[in-house]
Formats: C-alpha cells, structure tokens, sequence
C-alpha cells in the first residue's frame, strides 16, 4: 500500500516527461513508446484500484512539504482509479486500434506531434481525475482543451480546420467560465483546496449575500463545463469534430475528454462546494431538463444525419444528456447512474468511433449511407463489432447500455419526485426508441447488399492491431453489462469516499 | 403531403434519400459529347435551377442564421456582465480582512520567506507552495508550440501545389528584413542590453519581480530582434529545429522531474537536500532558481518558435522542412 500511494504521481510525471521526450523520437518509435507508457500507467492505476479497494479507504497524497490547506494536493479513491484504469484502457485501445488510419490522414513528420499531443493529454487526464485542487483543475483544463483541439486540426482536411476553430471557440468560452467561476469561489471562501473550501463554504452557506454569489459562481462553472463537455444548447461542435476527426482522435475526444470534464464537475460538487449546499440551489433542475431535452434533440438530429461518423456524434450528444439527467436527478443513485453511464458510454463510443472507418474504408472511403451499403458484409469484423456496439448503444439486455438505462429508472424511482419519475421514465422510452430507430436502420444498412458473394475480411496487417484492443472494449462492455452490481458498488463506495 | 411523407420515409428507409439531399448532392457527371445539343441544355438548365434553389435555401438559412446569431451573441454578453456585476456586489469588500479567507495568505506572506528561501513571496508561491499547477502551465506553453508546429509548419501536404518553387526560390530575400540597415545598427546597439536584461529578470525571479515566465519572453523577444537584424540564414546556424526541441525537451523534463523528485520526497515524510541558501542572494530559494531558468527556456524557445513558424513556417533549417 506504501509503495502504492505514489503512484497517481508517478502516473502523472511519466505522461508529462515521455510528452516533451516524444518529440525528439522519429514516428514509430513515438507510437511503440506510447503504447508502452499506455500499458505502465494502466498497471499503476490498477495497482491503485486495487489497493484503495482492498484498504477500504481513500489516500490522500501532499505535492510536495507544504501540507493541506497550503500545498497542492492529489487524491485516490475507488471511484477516481476507476475511472483512470478505464480511461487509460480506452485510450489504449484508441491507439493501437486507430494507428493504420493515423498513417493514412498525417504526414509522417507530424507523427511524433501527434502523440506528444496524447502524452500530454493522458497527463492532463490523470491530474483532472486525480486533483483535489480546483485550480490545478484549471491548469490541466487549459493543457486538456489544447491537446484535444491540436488531435483535432493533425488532420489537415478543410473539415477539420473548420471543425476545430469552432472547438476552440467554444472550448475556451468554457474555460473562460470556468476560471471566473473558480475566482469567485476564491474570493468567497480564500481556499483552492477542495476539502477547506466546502468546510469554508458550509460556514458562510448562512449568509444571504455569500450565498448570492455562490449561486453565481457554481452556476458559471457548471456551464463552463456544460459547454466543455457538450450539453445540449451547447452540442453544436459535437458533429464537425467528432465526424472528421482522425480515428484516434475521434475515439479520445467522445470517450474521454468530454467524460472527465463531467468527473470535474461531479467531483468539485461533491468535494468543493458540498452536496447539502448545492441542494439549496435550482442548478440541478437545469441541468435535468437540459439533460432530458439533449436526449430527444440529440436524438432526431442522428435520425437527420446523412453521415454515419455525424449520426454517432449527435447520438454522443444524446448520451452527455442522459448523464447530465443523471446529475440532475440528484440523490446517490442518480450520480450513480450518471458515473456509470460515464463508463458505457466511453466504452461504446470509443468503440463506435474505431469501427466507421474500417466500413468507410471498405466503401470508397466514404461515410454516407449510401455508399455503406453492404460494408458489413465486405468487412466482416467490422460488421459485427458495428452491430454489437450499437446493440449496446439502443440498450439491449446482456449489453451494457442496458445496465445503465436500468440504472437511471431506478434512480429516478428513488428520487421521490414522481414529476422526475414521469419525466425520467418518458425520456427514456422516446430515446430508446429513436436511438433504436437510427441504429437498427444502420445495421439494416450495412447488412443488405445485392451480393454476398463479396465478402471479406480485414487483411492481415491490420487484424491483430485492429481485433486485440475492438476484443479488449467488447469484453469490458459486456463485464459492464452481466457484472454490473460489481461496478456499480465500486462506483457507490467511490461517491461515498467524496464526503 | 401525407402520402409523400409516407412515401419519402420508405425511401429513406431503404437509402435512396437523404433530409439533406437537396444541399449536399452535386449534379450528375455526364458524358454530355454524347447528348444532342437540346439535351445538353435540358440538363444545364436543370443544374442551374437546382444550384439556385440550394442557394435560395442556403441564403434564407443564413440570413436567419445571423439574425439570431447576433441577437443570441448580444443577449449573452448583457447576461454575463449583469452576473459578474451581481456576484462584484455582494463580495466583501475590497481591503476588508475577513479572518475566514486569510488563513492560506496570511501564511503564505508571513512565513513565506522562512519556508521557501525566496525574498519575491509570488515565486515562493506558484514555484514551492503551488509547484505543481506551475508544472501544468509551463506545459500549457509547450503544448501550445506543438499544436502551432501542426498547423503551420509547412510541407508537401500544406502547401498548394506550384506554391512551392515560389518560396524555395525567392525564400532568400523574401522573408529577411536583415537588409535594413537601421534596424540592423539599432538591433545590435540594443540586443546585448535586452539580453542582459532578460538574463537579470531570469536569475532574479527569487528576489525581486520576475522570474521565468517574464524574463523567458524578453529572451525570446531579443531572439525575434536578433533573427529579423541578422536574417533566418546565420540564426539556423544554431537554432535549428533539433537544438530547440531538444532545449525544451531538457528543461520540461528537467523541471518535471526534479519536481516529482520534490514530490515524492515531500509527501513521504524524507528530506529532499535542497539547501535553501542565504535570502536575497541569487543562490536562494531552493530549486526556483533552476526551475525559472527551465522555465524561461521554455519560453523563450516557444516565443522564437511561434515567430519563426508564423513568418516562415519552419522552425530553423534541418532539412525536414522542405525535403
């Protein structure tokens, strides 16, 4: 356990130095050299899961030998080495499955770039789940929306330069926001430091003007963050930059990036500002109806859609609204159901994103629905790993999106409201059925060509890169879906560790 | 109507339509040597009807659009200034002490200088106190230099086809200002004393206001002077691409990991055998000295960098940017 507790450093430090050492190295080298420090930083946050699970207790670990309320501070319990083993294995999956397209879309003296961009993503990624400082999770905030736009514009297509000004725009409105809000919490409360600033925050919950610009405060960082990570209003980079993304990219931004803005927010609302007191605020109304109408809306802009790569980014929006109706719902079993539908929906999304290309790549390198007639059937794995991830997607039983819709129903039983309840219940059926309804007319799609005579398989080069990590994400869907008691009370020990 | 709609659903349904079909379908290739001249009319009059009615539709949706764009853009701003004055209002007021917010900065100021070594109390804080946000925002700026090296340095697959003897050829007095002579006798009159400056404003971040952040972007100004009086040609003689990467590259992972050191020493209880050194002398405050020159060497690469990639799009010659 000794050896343990320095490991989210360690984590950090490793990502930030093979980042500035990635540079030097020529193309392949950088790629073999990111793969191996995917694979030791998921060793060292597994080690953590395992060890906060087996002490039953979250550590927390002093930067440097000021302590608490002066120094920065990290922090580890069951909930963030959840998250940092699952986003590390997402992101592990990415690059190694996303490569053979990586070598199609850049120009090889931009290789090395490209993954300095993800070393030091993964070190923002770790320090964002990690922190326990909320200005620390400014700066990594900052190196998070830089990283995500430069894996955005790598591939140097007119769509993606488009895609990523408006990214850009948008991302940094966020962090704009986001640093006002932070500045005001300071100005309240005189600490950076999450755990004092909530204890600063319940004593001065009392006072009328205080509380005024508190409401203020926590309600510019939460749409700072709303914006970030694409609620609904603010879903319209959504398409442009999950669609034309390079593969890797695409796969990083939807799964990941977005995900641990929402651990953010999660996070300094459980530890920063104190759920007794966010209770006292109308925040979590907005955010459920704001969920709940990203779910429909984002929903019939996928129906609109003409391009497979678009359908699943605006099918992403749809899901960032059921997690925020999770947020909204309030109560343990809604963060529940929010933080776990987190983790499906990285894994699905992730796996989503790696597939279209192997069927546009098939297809005249194309995306419309036109030209995927049949692409299935002309690439077989891909086919199926389509199929079975957008199963997963509409929610069917044994998969993992089911799991999670099962959760948000429960949630919205235990909330109390049957306002909420009905609310809650209605969203979910409408989704279902739309999001059924785009995904199954895809597979129909795919699946139906005038000659079967054509089909292929992946040609060898691309298999092992292409089948270990899509085998690897079907394997954890699926725990997520059988297994999910397992994960659900690691999620509830994780939340109840935040108090 | 209700026929059609049943009927464009099936199509859609079936893939023979799209909702966006009427924006994003160009007209068909034909061979048109083959139709007869009243064909061929046929079917430019066709194509132009439909390129007038997109651009009827693309219009319309425009002019909507900047309606409401410009209405949304003017609402939010009222919205957000009436907030952040809202929230100005209620905060205590300006040079109160509230004993309940002084409890970090009172120790920061009054034990600061014990505790760090450093006379210059902010140092003290973003490099000894805070180091570990420091560590993230001199990664910001290296981020920011390989997100630019992305976009603008130029190779085959940036540059349009034919562009490219253009710049080899006349690249020579085409990006060089290094002709002029005023700026030429000016620039070296000033350098050595921007650069001293620099140096001072680096070493003395501990003891005075500075350190590496400002004293890295007066280096990397002096830099910007010095390749604009003496031209890119006798600057890439030591700045090439290789030199600047690997500068950066030692500082960052010199910075992260004495800091990770400082960590890992700090947190487990150990002693990190950093002498502190006698206040107010140069050689104090422990690692901010060490690390305000990684910094400033951070920032004064990135600067060049920035300036280089902007005017040329290459960072100094090393024969990876144009074969």
């Amino acid at each position: 356990m000794e050896v343990i507790r320095n490991f989210p450093l360690f984590t950090i430090i490793l990502s930030l130095f093979s980042g500035a050492l990635c540079i030097l190295l020529p193309g392949r080298t950088a790629r073999k050299s990111a793969l191996a420090v995917e694979g030791v930083l998921l060793l060292m946050a597994a080690a953590v899961l395992a060890g906060v699970l087996h002490a039953g207790e979250a550590f927390t670990y002093t930067m440097g030998e000021f302590p608490a309320p002066w120094g920065n501070e990290i922090r580890a319990g069951v909930l963030e080495a959840l998250l940092a083993v699952s986003f590390l294995g997402i992101l592990f999956c990415s690059v190694l499955a996303g490569h053979t397209f990586l070598e199609e879309d850049l120009d090889v003296s931009r290789i090395p770039l490209y993954y300095t961009l993800i070393h030091l993503l993964t070190a923002a990624m770790m320090s964002l789940i990690w922190t326990n400082d909320i200005f620390t999770g400014y700066v990594f905030l900052e190196i998070m929306t830089l990283t995500s736009c430069g894996i955005l514009i790598v591939r140097e297509i007119g769509r993606t330069t488009l895609a990523a000004v408006r990214y850009m725009i948008l991302n940094l409105v966020g962090s704009g926001l986001f640093l006002l809000g932070v500045v005001l919490l300071y100005d309240l409360t005189g600490h950076l430091l999450m755990v004092p600033m909530r204890e600063t925050i319940a004593v001065i919950a009392g006072n009328p003007a205080s509380m005024r610009v508190l409401n203020m405060a926590v309600g510019i960082l939460t749409i700072g963050l709303a914006i970030k990570s694409g609620l609904f209003p603010f879903h319209t980079w959504m398409p442009d930059t999950y669609g034309w993304a390079t593969p890797t990219s695409a796969s990083v931004l939807a799964a990941l990036v977005s995900k641990t803005y929402i651990f953010l927010l999660v996070k300094i609302y459980f530890r920063a500002v104190g759920i007794p007191v966010l209770e006292q605020m109308h925040i979590r109304n907005v955010l459920f109806a704001l969920g709940i109408l990203g779910m429909i809306v984002g929903s019939v802009l996928a129906i609109r859609a003409d391009n497979i790569n678009r359908m699943v980014a605006y099918s992403s929006a749809a899901q960032i609204g059921y997690i925020y109706m999770g947020i909204g719902l309030g109560g343990p079993a809604g963060y529940v159901a929010a933080l776990f539908h987190m983790l499906v929906h990285a894994v699905t999304k992730s796996q989503l994103f790696l597939t279209t290309p192997h069927l546009a790549r098939v297809s005249g390198k194309s995306l419309k629905f036109k030209k995927l007639q049949g692409s299935g059937i002309r690439n077989v794995e891909a086919g199926i790993f389509f199929t079975f991830s957008a199963l997963s997607m509409i929610g069917i039983p044994v998969f993992a999106g089911f799991a999670s819709k099962l959760q948000f129903g429960l949630a919205a039983v235990r909330s109390g409201s049957s306002i909420r309840l009905v609310a809650v219940i209605i969203a979910l059926a409408l989704s279902s059925v739309l999001n059924a309804s785009y995904f199954i007319r895809t597979i129909i799609r795919i699946y139906s060509a005038e000659d079967h005579a054509k089909r292929a398989h992946l040609v060898r080069k691309d298999r092992l890169p292409y089948m270990l990590p899509m085998l690897i994400l079907a394997a954890f869907n699926l725990f997520l879906g059988l297994l999910s008691w397992v994960v659900i009370g690691w999620i509830e020990q994780g939340l109840a560790m935040f108090v | 109507m209700k026929q059609n709609l049943e009927k464009r659903l099936w199509k859609w349904l079936e893939g023979e339509w799209e909702p966006l079909d009427y924006l994003s379908e160009p007209a068909e290739v034909r061979d048109s040597s083959r139709e007869s001249l009243k064909e061929q009319k046929k079917h430019l009059r066709e194509s132009i009807d439909r390129m007038e009615h997109t651009q009827a539709v693309v219009r319309a949706e425009q002019k909507g659009f900047y309606a409401f764009y410009t209405l949304t853009a003017v609402i939010c701003c009222l919205v957000l200034i009436g907030v952040l004055l809202y929230s100005v209002a209620n905060v205590s007021e300006y040079g109160v002490e509230n004993p309940l917010t002084m409890e970090v900065v009172g120790r920061y100021v009054s034990r600061g200088l014990y505790e760090t070594g450093a006379v210059n109390v902010v140092s003290g804080m973003i490099l000894d106190y805070r180091a570990f946000d420091t560590l993230g925002e001199s990664h910001v700026l290296f981020t920011a230099l390989v997100c630019v090296l992305i976009l603008l340095h130029r190779d085959r697959k940036n540059m349009l086809p034919g562009v490219e003897d253009y710049y080899t050829v006349s690249r020579e007095n085409y990006y060089e200002l290094s002709g002029d002579p005023i700026l030429r006798t000016v620039g070296m009159v000033l350098l050595p004393c921007i650069f001293l400056y620099g140096i001072y404003v680096l070493l003395n971040g501990q003891n005075s206001p500075g350190g590496g952040f400002s004293g890295g972007t007066v280096m990397g100004s002096a830099l910007i002077i010095l390749s604009a009086c003496v031209g890119f040609a006798r600057t890439d003689r030591f700045f090439t691409r290789r030199m600047i990467t690997l500068v950066i590259f030692v500082s960052l992972a010199f910075y992260s990991l004495a800091k990770g050191y400082v960590f890992f020493m700090g947190a487990n209880g150990l002693e990190n055998h950093i002498p502190k050194g006698v206040p107010g002398t140069i050689l104090s405050g422990g690692l901010i000295l060490p690390l305000n020159i990684a910094v400033g060497m951070v920032v004064a690469c990135t600067m060049y960098g920035f300036y280089s990639l902007f005017k040329r799009g290459s960072i100094g010659e090393d024969g990876t940017s144009l074969d």
